[in-house]
């Protein structure tokens, strides 16, 4: 009796498609080759490579931290990183905010048709990099295929987690008034490097993003006793976003110097350009710390030895002034009121 | 800079450090080291360094008017 | 030096500021009629450093928020008709129209893109031959020269699917219909820098002379601001009603007559409505009949509609310095950023918007303390 092959199309190596196509996320050979040869092989661990449908662990002792984000950056790639780089460290870095240790990440893809293997290929070898950078394993995975259409390639989200070593809560509730705002850098150059790229700006030197893993001076500063009240990272919405969510959840008044606040030269030319505020503008491996005033000198001695957090500096402080609100003092030395960014950033134009 | 035709002139303007294209075609007397005004991608003015330096030394003279009136009863 | 941050110096802010104080002896208000001006204003807490007795009232000098409803109706017709690509500034996409703005357009699918030069937009059009497109003209005199010579390309290029729509105003008209209205409390004005780098400052004369009234052409950097103010002042406490300058590194007197010939010869001088304010003779630029081809009102069919403003928006008579932004029922409460009922809102310039975003506290140290 002559049987049919039901498989669909020739099962060529993955190697062989340039592009990835629908038949890859059907579940069947393609999907099958294309997550021992593009996400096996780049993760492998001893986990991973279980291939179960769900992962098995043990975690060390303590309380445990998890988080979840998804990564939709256009353009794919930029100075600085890309959207596979910054998935792993937007990931570990929310956990290190809970003064977590980074362990185990799961990614989920979301590829349109038409997406080109080379492209797949880097972001997967990327995420390997970064993930080795962080000390953390990708121990399970999705893959999806879209339907193509006019936007470039690739979601991804993963979710993460890590485990909290010390006895410290490490939440906008233990702020406190008197508290120090310690930021460990220079803000605006993820938003600018991705703007840059977009709209075709040339720079005398590239801004790169600042996109980086910023767990290991938050260890640090954890395991050299340092009482850390409250850590957040910044991301869309920049510093003043930051601050805003940590005022209104923690129910304090934060009041900040805008002269201490550093923003490179080419990066602060190029909001005033666009007509954006670097306070408004989004970073990928940048911190504020809220630390209690006694051990604030020794917590920037610390942060400011790590090179991911070597700019850092005491930018403001925390009373309990009423109403609970952020306030920055200008340049010329008068106060105002720093905002909650209001939606899509638009360049300004007059 | 390029372009001959003066309308169709373009330069590239360092904005501290961001390097962008813009039209010269309303400043032709424009060259390379001056400081122009953009807007919109065209550089409408130059900047006159003698007269910019004009507000800080009108604020340093104030500074001696000061002294002097504090000095004298 | 660089000419940006030497103007923001918080010491000589202070003793410009110091000095303001000490001649300043009666009450008086000054309106500035720049968006950039007040933005920068009301961004640095600049009128936290001036004696109380000086008020300073933020003029209609962003031409975003004195675009008139029935254009920007116009707009969103266009963008919404297929095979049009409708380019604009950003400021303007937010900008509410009867029933919706740009950015809901591009929303739905139309194509609607930000444009930092009108002369990308030229470069779309060669780009797209199959497609039309229309760019939204809207500014004073500062962006006309760059409106100009897009619409100059363009008929060089011979292009036939190149189009704007047009709302460029002019700061003289809008300064003498201020005047002539009987409820204006305006006793000086500092010029816009920027405009005045394209129209020199010889209009001023007239306006100065007739109303008794001192103009200071004024740049936008905070010790700009200062030194006009500290110059308007200085006439208004001697009595004096004169043009000066305080921009002198970057305006000159004609300003700058390639950009004047240019305007001259692709637009004319029409009659134009102001968002709150009516309508004010001879107030705005239109093609001239030479460049009508490019005119988008005449090349799409566009119905003449009746539009009305939302009850509560009251930005007419902020506009017109009658009002502050605190002063209205809606401001923060029905009207925000987020969702904006007139232009002052939604333009980073417009008063409404940069009250709401830099609202002030008073902490500053009393500056006359030594």
């Amino acid at each position: 009796m002559k049987t049919i092959d039901p498989s669909p199309a020739c099962p060529l190596p993955v190697s062989q498609y340039p592009n990835i196509l629908m038949g890859h996320g059907g579940g069947g050979r393609l999907t099958h080759q294309l997550i021992e040869d593009v996400f096996g092989q780049a993760f492998s661990n001893p986990i991973l490579d279980t291939r179960h449908d769900s992962a098995q662990f043990s975690v060390p002792p303590g309380r445990l931290a998890m988080t979840t984000d998804s990564y939709v950056v256009r353009p794919l790639f930029f100075p600085g990183g890309d959207i596979g780089s910054m998935a792993v460290y937007g990931t570990s870095n929310d956990l290190a905010m809970s003064g977590a240790r980074p362990l185990y990440l799961s990614c989920g893809f979301i590829i349109h048709e038409g997406m080109s293997m080379e492209s797949l290929k880097r972001v997967v070898s990327s995420m390997r990099d970064a993930a080795e950078q962080c000390g953390v394993q990708i121990v399970t995975g999705d893959t999806k295929v879209v339907e193509r259409n006019e936007r470039e390639g690739l979601f991804i989200n993963t979710t993460g987690i890590g485990v909290i070593e010390s006895s410290l809560r490490i939440a906008p509730q233990s702020v406190r008034p008197g508290d120090v705002v310690v930021l460990s850098g220079d803000i605006g150059r993820h938003g600018i490097a991705i703007i840059a790229v977009r709209e075709g700006l040339e720079f005398d030197c590239v801004i790169e993003s600042d996109s980086t893993a910023v767990h290991e001076p938050v260890l640090r500063m954890i395991r050299a006793g340092i009482e850390i009240h409250c850590l957040r990272d910044l991301t869309r919405g920049g510093l003043a976003a930051a601050l805003n969510e940590i005022s209104e959840t923690a129910g304090v008044r934060i009041s900040v110097e805008e002269t201490a606040i550093p923003v490179r030269e080419d990066v602060h030319a190029a909001c005033e350009m666009l007509g954006l505020d670097p306070l408004h503008v989004a970073n990928e491996g940048r911190f504020i710390a809220f630390i209690a005033e006694p051990d604030a000198a020794r917590a920037l001695q610390i942060l400011q030895q790590h090179p991911v957090s070597a700019g850092s500096i005491v930018i403001g402080k925390v009373s309990n002034v009423p109403p609970a609100m952020v306030t920055l003092k200008s340049a010329i030395g008068t106060s105002r009121i720093l905002d909650m960014p209001s939606g899509e950033q638009l360049p300004r134009i007059c | 800079m390029s372009g001959d035709d003066p309308l169709e002139r373009m330069g590239r303007v360092n904005f501290g450090g961001i390097i962008k294209e813009a039209s010269l075609a309303f400043v032709p007397d424009a060259k390379i080291g001056d400081y122009v005004i953009v807007h919109v991608g065209f550089a409408l003015s130059t900047l006159d360094e003698e007269e910019a330096r004009k507000v800080f030394d009108y604020l340093d003279r104030m500074e001696d008017l000061a002294e002097l009136k504090e000095a004298s009863p | 030096m660089k000419f940006l941050d030497e103007y923001r110096d918080a010491g000589l802010a202070r003793k410009i500021a110091g000095e303001i104080h000490r001649i300043t002896t009666m009450p008086w208000a000054i309106m500035e009629v720049c968006g950039g001006q007040t933005h920068a204003i009301v961004k640095f807490g600049i009128d936290e450093l001036l004696p109380r007795q000086i008020t300073l009232i933020h003029g209609p000098g962003c031409p975003v928020c004195v675009t008139p409803l029935e254009i920007i109706d116009k707009a969103l017709e266009i963008a919404s008709l297929p095979n049009v690509i409708f380019t604009s500034f950003g400021d303007m996409l937010r900008v509410p129209g009867s029933a919706a703005d740009l950015l809901s357009i591009k929303a739905r699918g139309h194509d609607v893109r930000i444009v930092y030069s009108p002369l990308d937009a030229v470069r779309i059009a060669v780009q797209n031959p199959g497609k039309e497109i229309v760019f939204f003209g809207v500014g004073f005199e500062t962006t006309a020269p760059a409106t100009a010579l897009a619409v100059f390309r363009a008929a060089q290029l011979g292009l036939t699917n190149f189009s704007m729509l047009i709302s460029h105003v002019l700061v003289p008209p809008a300064i003498e219909a201020l005047m002539s209205s009987p409820n204006c409390r305006v006793q000086a004005f500092l010029a816009a820098g920027h405009v005045c780098t394209v129209m020199g400052f010889e209009e001023y004369f007239p306006l100065a002379r007739k109303y008794h009234v001192p103009i200071v052409v004024t740049g936008f950097e905070p010790l700009d601001i200062l030194q006009g103010i500290l110059m308007t002042v200085t006439q208004l406490e001697s009595g004096r009603a004169e043009v000066e300058n305080q921009y002198t590194r970057a305006v000159r007197r004609d300003g700058n007559q390639h950009a004047r010939d240019l305007i001259g010869k692709i637009f004319r001088i029409v009659p134009r409505r102001w968002r709150g304010m009516g309508e004010i003779p001879r107030s705005g630029l239109g093609l001239s009949d030479a460049y009508a081809a490019f005119d988008a009102e005449k090349k799409f069919d566009l119905a003449e509609r009746p539009v009305e403003e939302p009850k509560e928006c009251i930005a007419g008579t902020i506009l017109q310095g009658l009002k502050k932004p605190c002063d209205c029922p809606a401001f923060g409460t029905l009207c925000t950023p987020e969702h904006p009922l007139g232009a002052t809102m939604v333009s980073s310039e417009g008063a409404c918007a940069a009250y709401y975003r830099y609202r002030h506290i008073v902490a500053a140290e009393p500056v006359n303390s030594k």
